[in-house]
């Protein structure tokens, strides 16, 4: 256990310590994200009564699609390298590669998101800043990264990575996403608990039965 | 099962297959007779003749499910004891689960439109279906895309794996959901009680695409496995 979360540990500060050198990714999906707000805009009518409407839809629209534009590079950036190999070979188990690539994908989709909130306030007059919408948020992602680690393992493989990602990790995390959707409608209507609970429960029993799943899958999905 | 059977994980043979579709292609022209003939006509609630496509819908959903549960069964199976039948029944089941739940969307579609004037109701049982249909679609991909078929074998197995794993979360999400936006979602529900005519032939319904679903998968099957055979006759050749 002690060497499980010390590998997961060592993998994840890695990753981070690269991100926050380079920016590589944050920067360019930081900036996809903004335009994909920018340009929901256009899609619709941007009027207050509107907004209350779609509002909830179009945060989780904007958090998928970069969410799987962050999560394609978990993987791509260590094979592009050549790092790939070595980081299986560590002396570390796959449990821990696993737990550590999902730790800093999630760190990454946080930071986003959160850049994301005044984008959010100013183009569209919507106030992400709730206590309720950050928890929601927080277990969404969890679940987000929890599958598209897995998943992302499987594309970078593939002839057809960016494309078979999206595929794959859609459809498994619909309920993520209703979820996400309905509770953030909730939190903006002022409910609390009331209105959040349910949902955000629901999220967070996805999280756990899919953590179990993937680090299990992790394995099988590595195999030569 | 139909790959299941046999020694040495050979699929089921030649002559078992031709049985098997002479007895399905039997069973399908009963069901057609009691479709057209003996099941009553629905009432005015119903629909009237266009119910008629219930007889394909609703069975086709169902064998659709059905496929995605063997296909998930087998995926396991195949992680587990890693002998290629386990693979054959999971992939074969992939392909003909893709045929029938394309058959429940489109026949759900075609009966949805005159009976409560609209394509599409996003109630729990539509969003499932849609979500496995499109499950099996990134499972056959998955295949499609890996660099070896063994790779894509244990691939696949985690995506049918996955999706099984998702399917009470996504039933309860969208139940959720359909319970929170009831003025956009009209339809089922209210759909009238079945008389015993209706009733018995939905049921033949029901056994005749389970043939169908049998017929496909033990071909698939048979053809994967003759597939393989060739494959290690070439390897011995070259």
């Amino acid at each position: 256990m002690r060497n499980y979360l010390r590998g997961a540990l060592a993998i994840y500060a890695k990753d981070i310590r690269l991100e926050a050198r380079t920016k590589e990714t944050i920067s360019a999906v930081l900036a996809f994200a903004i335009i994909i707000a920018f340009i929901f805009g256009f899609a619709f009518d941007p009027s207050p009564t509107i907004v209350a409407v779609v509002g909830p839809g179009i945060v989780w629209v904007a958090y998928v699609f970069t969410g799987i534009l962050g999560m394609n590079r978990t993987f791509a950036l260590e094979r592009d390298r050549g790092t790939l190999d070595g980081l299986l070979l560590a002396p570390v188990s796959h449990e821990s590669v696993y737990a550590g690539k999902l730790a800093s994908t999630a760190t990454i989709m946080l930071v986003v998101e959160a850049a994301l909130f005044p984008v959010f306030l100013v183009l569209f007059d919507l106030n992400l800043f709730n206590v309720w919408f950050v928890l929601v948020a927080l277990a969404a992602t969890i679940g987000f990264a929890t599958v598209g680690t897995l998943f992302s393992a499987i594309a970078v493989h593939t002839r057809a990575r960016e494309v078979l990602l999206p595929l794959l990790f859609l459809p498994i995390v619909l309920p993520v996403i209703i979820g996400a959707v309905s509770g953030t409608d909730a939190a903006i209507a002022g409910d609390g608990w009331d209105g959040v609970g349910k949902w955000l429960q629901f999220i967070v029993a996805f999280d756990a039965v899919f953590l179990m799943l993937s680090s299990w899958a992790f394995d099988f999905v590595l195999e030569e | 099962m139909p790959s299941a059977a046999g020694p040495r994980s050979r699929a089921m043979g030649l002559g078992g297959r031709q049985l098997l579709l002479g007895v399905a292609a039997l069973v399908f022209i009963i069901d057609l007779v009691l479709i057209f003939g003996y099941a009553p006509t629905a009432s005015e609630a119903l629909g009237v003749q266009v119910q008629r496509i219930f007889y394909f819908h609703v069975p086709s959903a169902i064998v659709g499910m059905i496929s995605f549960g063997v296909s998930a069964f087998g995926s396991v199976m195949y992680l587990i004891k890693r002998t290629r039948k386990w693979d054959r029944l999971a992939w074969a089941s992939a392909e003909a689960g893709t045929i029938i739940f394309t058959v429940a969307i489109a026949t759900g579609a075609i009966w949805a439109k005159p009976v409560w004037q609209t394509w599409w109701v996003w109630d729990a049982n539509g969003t499932l279906t849609f979500m496995l249909w499109l499950v099996f679609i990134g499972y056959l991909i998955t295949r499609a895309y890996a660099p070896t078929v063994d790779r894509g074998a244990r691939w696949a197995a985690v995506v049918a794996i996955f999706g099984a794993a998702a399917v009470p979360f996504v039933y309860m999400a969208a139940d959720w959901w359909a319970g929170l936006h009831t003025e956009r979602v009209t339809g089922p529900g209210a759909s009238g009680s079945l008389e015993s005519e209706m009733f018995y032939t939905l049921i033949f319904s029901l056994v005749a695409f389970g043939f169908l679903f049998a017929v496909l998968v033990a071909e698939r099957s048979a053809q994967r496995a003759i597939d393989e055979q060739v494959e290690i006759l070439r390897r011995e050749v070259a």
